[in-house]
C-alpha cells in the first residue's frame, strides 16, 4: 500500500509545529515516511513527551528512604516494611471521557490498573477524582452517568475495590471534564518489574488482546484543545474490555513468578510505539519489530495504524528465550494472545518491518530523548486582594445550602455503583476522609486519599498547591495513618498561554514545598494540559493522590461519635472566608485569597494526632465548609446530633488550614488539652455531640431533616 | 470437611470465598474451569462471585456450559452440596440447578452496599447457623440481582420453605424480596449477598460468619 506523501497539512494534522518538523529532518537527515511521521508525532506530543512540563517536574522532591522507585517507570514503588511494597500512580483520561464518557472513563481505569500490575503488583485499591461542569449544564448529567458507569463497569469486573475519590462541579469544567484515575497494588519489594530491556537478540513478545484500529492518534488528540469539531474525534477513543484485563493481570503475575520476564511495559498512550521505544531506550538497545506477526483484530492494517493504535489490554515484554514455552503455556491457559513480534538489537535503531519492507528506520535513543522541551513563558498569578466585605448568614441556612449542593452532598449515588469490598480487605469504605484497605494476610492498613481545591489554586497557585498536599496529609492523618508518599495528576489549560503556565509553575512550587515539608515525596504522576474549549480553560486542578500506612489495625482512629462526646478543634480558627465553599456556593463570589498553609504547623498537628490517638474516638480534618460542614458530617455519619457553641459565619465556615475536629469523652479531652499545651499547640472545646438536632449557637434544625437533604441532593439533581 | 471453589477466568471473589471457608475450618481446593473433574472426596462446591467469562452475554450463561460445570451438575445429581454467591447464584440458575433467573436491577444501576436480610429457614446446611426470622446485615455488589421466577414455582418455593433469605428493604426489585433460594433437596443454595465479605470484625461486620460456620457444623454432622 502506498503511503501518503508528507505535506505541510499532514504535518500540522499530526500536531507537529514547523520547527518540530525541522528538528525531525535534522535528526534523520531525510524526509520521514508516513509511518515515521506518525511515530514522531506519537512520541513528541504533549501527553507522551511532557515537553512543556518537564522543566518544572524536575523540581519536585521524589526521593526518601521509603521510596523504592520514583517517577519514570509505570508507577511509583514505596516500602511498607516486612519485604512488601505499595505500587501506585494516578493518571488522567480527561479528553476521551468528555468525548465518550463510558469508554473514556473505563479505559482510564484500564490504563492505570495496567500501570500497576506491569510492575508486578496486584491491584488492591482504586480512587477517582472527577470534575464536571455546572450541575445544570445540559451536558453534565450525561457525563456524570457515563463516567461513573464506565469506572464501575471496568473496575467491578476487573475486581478492584474503590477506596475513595472526589466529585466536584464548577462551570469552568463545562467544556472539559476531568477523570483522574488512581490505582495501587501490593508487591514483594524485591520482585518489582521494570521496563528497561537488557541483552541483544532477546525476543520481544506481544501479550494480551489483539490490535485494532481503535484509538489511532489518541495521544495526539489528548494534546489539543477542543472546538466545535469535537464530535469528529469519537473514533480516537478506545474501547475497554475488563474481562481481558483481568486475565492479562492474572497471566502477567503468574508469568512473573516463572522468571521469564526480563522487562515489561504496558501499551498505553501511543501503544506499540511508546512501549517499544521506552524499553529500548531504558536498556540502551535497539528494537526490531516485524509487524506481520502482531495479532490483529482487523484485516489490512497498515504499519501506521499498528504503530499508533491504542487498542487496550496489551503488553510488550522482553523474554528470556529459554523460558518461551513456559511463558506461552501461561498465556494459553488464560486464552490470551502470545506472539514473538521482534527482538532487541545492538544498533541504536527503531526498525519497523512489515512483510520484509522497511516501514520505519529511526534512531531510537534520539526518538526517545530528543523530544522538544520548552521553557514556556509564564506570568505569576497576581496577588489576590483580601476579602472586601465578610458576609454573614444564619448558620443552619448556610449549612443547608452547602449540603444540598452536589459538591458537598453525600456521594453514595456515585460510590454505590463501585464495588468497594471485593477482595474482602476493605476496612473503611468511601464516605468520610480516607478509605482503608488491609494489607492482605497482615494487620497493616493502607490509607488512600485524593485531594485538591481548584478554586484555591486559581486564586493563589502556590498556596493552592500546598493545600492539595496538606489536605491529603490531614485526611491520612485523621485515620491514624502516617503519610508515605504521593502521586500528582496535574490538570491545566493551554500551556502556551503565559498566565496558564504561571498557574502551573506556581502550583508546582507549592506542591514541592509541601511534599518536602510533610515527607510525602512524589513517586509517580501525570500531566494533562490543553484542557480548554474555545479558549476557555478549566480551573487549575493539580490532584494529589496519597497513601499512608497504619502499622496495626488497632491503631486506626475511628469516625464513630456517640452521644455525650466532646467536640474539640485542633488548630487556630481565624475565620478565613476568601475562596471558601460558602462564598462560592451561597454568595456566588470567587473573591479573596486562598488560605495560607503553614507547613510546619501542619506537620506538628499531624504528629500530635498520631501521638495522641488513644485519646481520640473520632477525627476528621476541616476543609471545604469549615467547622460547620465537618461537625455535621461527623455527626450525621453516626446518626447523632451535634451542638457547636459558636454561630458567627467566619468561625463556622472559614477555611483556615491545619485544623482537625476531634470527638472524645471528657477525660480524654482533658488529656488532649494538657498534651497540646505542653506541645505549644492550640486546641479548643467547641461543643458536644448528642441528641437529635444540629445546632450552632441559637440556630438549629432536626438531624433527620438535614440528613435527608444531605443524602438526597446528589441523586435528585443528577440521578 | 473438604470444599472446592470453582475458578473461572473472570472470578474475583474466589479467594474471598476460600478464605471464609478456611476460617470456618474447611480444607479448600481451587478448581480451574477447564478441569473436567472435581477433586476426590469433595463435600461441598462453592461457585464464587465475579464476572465468570466477562458476562457480556447473560451473566453466568457461558460459565454454565464450562467443563467443570458438567462435573458440578453430576456432583449435585449425586446429592452433593453446592452453593453460589452473586455470580455463582447466576451460574446455578443458568445451569437449572436452582429455579428462576436474575435480571438487571430494577434501578438499572450496579449497587454495592450493606443490606438487611431476614433468615427465612434454618432447615438447610447453609442456614443452620441462624435463627428463623433473624435479621442480618450483609453486603451486596451486583448489577443483575433482580430475582424472577414464574408464579407456580414461586408458590412452590414459598410453600416448601425454599426461600433462604429475603431482603428487609428490597434493593433490586427481586420478586418476593427474595435474596437466596434452596433446591428441592435443600442441598444447593444460591444467594446474591456476600456473606464472605462480612465474616470478620475488620470487615465492619460478622453476620456472614454463621453461614460458613453453620455449613461446616451441619456437614460434620451429616
Amino acid at each position: 500500500m502506498q503511503e501518503p506523501a508528507i505535506t505541510p497539512e499532514l504535518i500540522e494534522a499530526h500536531g507537529l509545529k514547523p520547527d518540530e518538523y525541522e528538528r525531525i529532518l535534522e535528526i534523520i537527515g531525510r524526509t520521514p515516511s508516513f509511518t515515521e511521521l506518525g511515530i514522531f508525532s506519537a512520541m513528541w506530543n504533549e501527553h507522551c513527551s511532557y515537553k512543556s512540563s518537564k522543566k518544572w517536574l524536575r523540581t519536585l522532591p521524589t526521593t526518601g528512604p521509603q521510596v523504592i522507585c520514583g517517577p519514570g517507570e509505570n508507577a511509583g514503588v514505596v516500602d511498607i516494611g516486612d519485604g512488601r511494597a505499595v505500587v501506585f500512580k494516578m493518571e488522567s483520561h480527561n479528553h476521551p471521557s468528555y468525548i465518550e464518557p463510558y469508554q473514556g472513563a473505563a479505559t482510564g481505569m484500564g490504563g492505570i490498573l495496567r500501570d500497576v500490575f506491569t510492575m508486578g503488583a496486584r491491584p488492591i485499591a482504586s480512587m477517582n477524582s472527577l470534575s464536571f461542569g455546572s450541575p445544570d449544564h445540559p451536558k453534565t448529567r450525561r457525563l456524570v452517568h457515563g463516567v461513573v458507569e464506565g469506572i464501575g463497569g471496568y473496575g467491578n469486573c476487573f475486581g478492584v475495590p474503590c477506596a475513595g475519590g472526589e466529585v466536584r462541579f464548577d462551570p469552568a469544567y463545562n467544556g472539559n471534564c476531568l477523570v483522574n484515575a488512581f490505582a495501587a497494588g501490593l508487591a514483594d519489594a524485591d520482585k518489582i518489574f521494570y521496563s528497561a530491556a537488557s541483552g541483544v537478540g532477546m525476543p520481544v513478545v506481544y501479550l494480551g488482546a489483539k490490535t485494532g484500529r481503535d484509538g489511532v492518534g489518541g495521544a495526539t488528540m489528548a494534546s489539543a484543545e477542543f472546538d466545535e469539531t469535537i464530535e469528529e474525534k469519537r473514533p480516537t477513543v478506545q474501547v475497554g474490555d475488563p474481562f481481558t484485563e483481568k486475565r492479562l493481570m492474572e497471566a502477567c503475575l503468574e508469568l512473573m513468578q516463572t522468571g521469564a520476564v526480563i522487562s515489561i511495559q504496558d501499551m498505553g498512550a501511543a501503544g506499540l510505539t511508546c512501549s517499544a521505544v521506552e524499553m529500548g531506550d531504558k536498556g540502551k538497545l535497539g528494537i526490531r519489530l516485524d509487524l506481520e506477526k502482531v495479532p490483529c483484530r482487523e484485516t489490512g492494517m497498515t504499519a501506521y495504524e499498528m504503530m499508533l493504535s491504542e487498542s487496550q489490554e496489551r503488553m510488550l515484554m522482553v523474554l528470556r528465550p529459554e523460558k518461551e514455552s513456559e511463558a506461552r503455556d501461561v498465556f494459553e491457559k488464560w486464552d490470551l494472545d502470545f506472539a514473538i513480534v521482534g527482538e532487541t538489537i545492538a544498533e541504536d535503531r527503531f526498525l519497523i518491518m512489515q512483510n520484509n519492507a522497511t516501514m520505519a528506520d529511526l534512531p531510537l535513543s534520539e526518538l526517545a530523548s530528543s523530544a522538544p522541551e520548552y521553557d514556556r513563558p509564564h506570568v505569576e498569578t497576581p496577588q489576590a486582594d483580601p476579602l472586601a466585605d465578610v458576609p454573614q448568614i444564619d448558620a443552619i441556612d448556610g449549612l443547608k445550602s452547602l449540603i444540598s449542593s452536589p459538591n458537598y452532598a453525600a456521594k453514595q449515588w456515585v460510590y454505590e455503583q463501585y464495588d468497594t469490598q471485593v477482595m474482602a480487605d476493605t476496612v473503611r469504605t468511601p464516605g468520610i476522609g480516607s478509605g482503608l484497605i488491609r494489607v492482605h494476610g497482615t494487620d497493616k492498613i493502607l490509607a488512600f486519599t485524593s485531594d485538591v481545591t481548584p478554586r484555591y489554586v486559581k486564586a493563589n497557585p502556590q498556596q493552592g498547591g500546598r493545600q492539595a498536599v496538606a489536605e491529603a496529609y490531614r485526611n491520612l492523618t485523621a485515620t491514624g495513618a502516617k503519610p508515605l508518599a504521593s502521586t500528582d495528576n496535574l490538570n491545566f489549560g493551554n500551556p502556551e498561554k503565559p498566565e496558564i503556565m504561571g498557574q502551573f509553575v506556581g502550583a508546582l512550587r507549592g506542591i514541592g514545598e509541601a511534599v518536602s515539608a510533610l515527607d510525602m515525596p512524589i513517586v509517580s504522576g501525570n500531566v494533562s494540559l490543553y484542557n480548554e474549549t474555545d479558549g476557555q480553560g478549566i480551573l487549575p486542578t493539580p490532584t494529589i493522590g496519597a497513601v499512608g500506612l497504619i502499622a496495626h489495625e488497632d491503631d486506626i482512629i475511628g469516625t464513630e461519635v456517640r452521644d455525650g462526646h466532646m467536640a474539640l478543634v485542633l488548630g487556630a480558627t481565624e475565620g478565613h472566608l476568601g475562596q471558601s465553599a460558602l462564598l462560592t456556593e451561597v454568595f456566588n463570589r470567587d473573591d479573596g485569597d486562598a488560605p495560607y498553609v503553614d507547613l510546619d504547623l501542619e506537620r506538628a498537628h499531624g504528629d500530635f494526632i498520631r501521638e495522641n490517638r488513644e485519646y481520640i474516638k473520632a477525627c476528621t480534618d476541616l476543609s471545604d465548609g469549615g467547622l460547620a460542614l465537618a461537625a455535621f458530617e461527623l455527626a450525621e455519619g453516626s446518626g447523632v446530633g451535634v451542638h457547636i457553641d459558636m454561630e458567627d459565619t467566619p468561625t463556622l465556615f472559614g477555611e483556615d488550614q491545619g485544623r482537625y475536629l476531634i470527638a472524645c469523652n471528657f477525660d480524654q479531652a482533658e488529656a488532649l488539652m494538657v498534651n497540646a499545651g505542653q506541645a505549644g499547640l492550640i486546641i479548643h472545646s467547641v461543643g458536644r455531640f448528642g441528641g437529635d438536632t444540629v445546632s450552632f449557637g441559637h440556630s438549629s434544625a432536626p438531624l433527620e431533616e438535614l440528613s435527608a437533604l444531605y443524602r438526597g441532593a446528589f441523586a435528585e439533581q443528577l440521578g | 470437611m473438604r470444599a472446592a471453589v470453582l475458578v473461572f477466568p473472570g472470578s474475583n471473589c474466589d479467594r474471598d470465598m476460600a478464605l471464609a471457608l478456611e476460617r470456618a475450618g474447611a480444607d479448600v481446593s481451587m478448581v480451574w474451569h477447564k478441569e473436567t473433574a472435581l477433586p476426590d472426596g469433595v463435600d461441598v462446591v462453592g461457585v464464587p462471585g465475579g464476572f465468570s467469562y466477562g458476562d457480556y452475554l447473560r451473566c453466568g450463561a457461558i460459565a454454565a456450559n464450562s467443563p467443570i460445570c458438567r462435573s458440578l451438575a453430576a456432583h449435585v445429581e449425586r446429592g452433593g452440596y453446592a452453593f453460589g454467591i452473586c455470580n455463582g447464584f447466576q451460574v446455578l440458575t443458568e445451569m437449572r440447578l436452582l429455579p428462576g433467573a436474575l435480571r438487571r436491577n430494577a434501578g438499572l444501576k450496579y449497587i454495592c452496599r450493606n443490606v438487611g436480610l431476614r433468615v427465612e429457614t434454618r432447615d438447610s446446611a447453609f442456614t443452620s447457623g441462624y435463627e428463623v426470622g433473624q435479621e442480618i446485615s450483609v453486603p451486596i455488589a451486583h448489577h443483575d440481582g433482580n430475582y424472577f421466577v414464574d408464579p407456580d414455582t414461586l408458590n412452590l418455593l414459598e410453600t416448601s420453605g425454599r426461600i433462604a433469605f429475603r431482603y428487609t428493604d428490597n434493593p433490586n426489585g427481586s420478586l418476593g424480596d427474595i435474596a437466596g433460594v434452596l433446591s428441592e433437596n435443600r442441598r444447593v443454595l444460591g444467594m446474591m449477598p456476600h456473606p464472605e465479605r462480612a465474616s470478620e470484625p475488620s470487615q465492619g461486620g460478622t453476620d456472614g460468619a454463621a453461614f460458613f460456620d453453620g455449613l461446616l457444623g451441619a456437614l460434620a454432622e451429616a
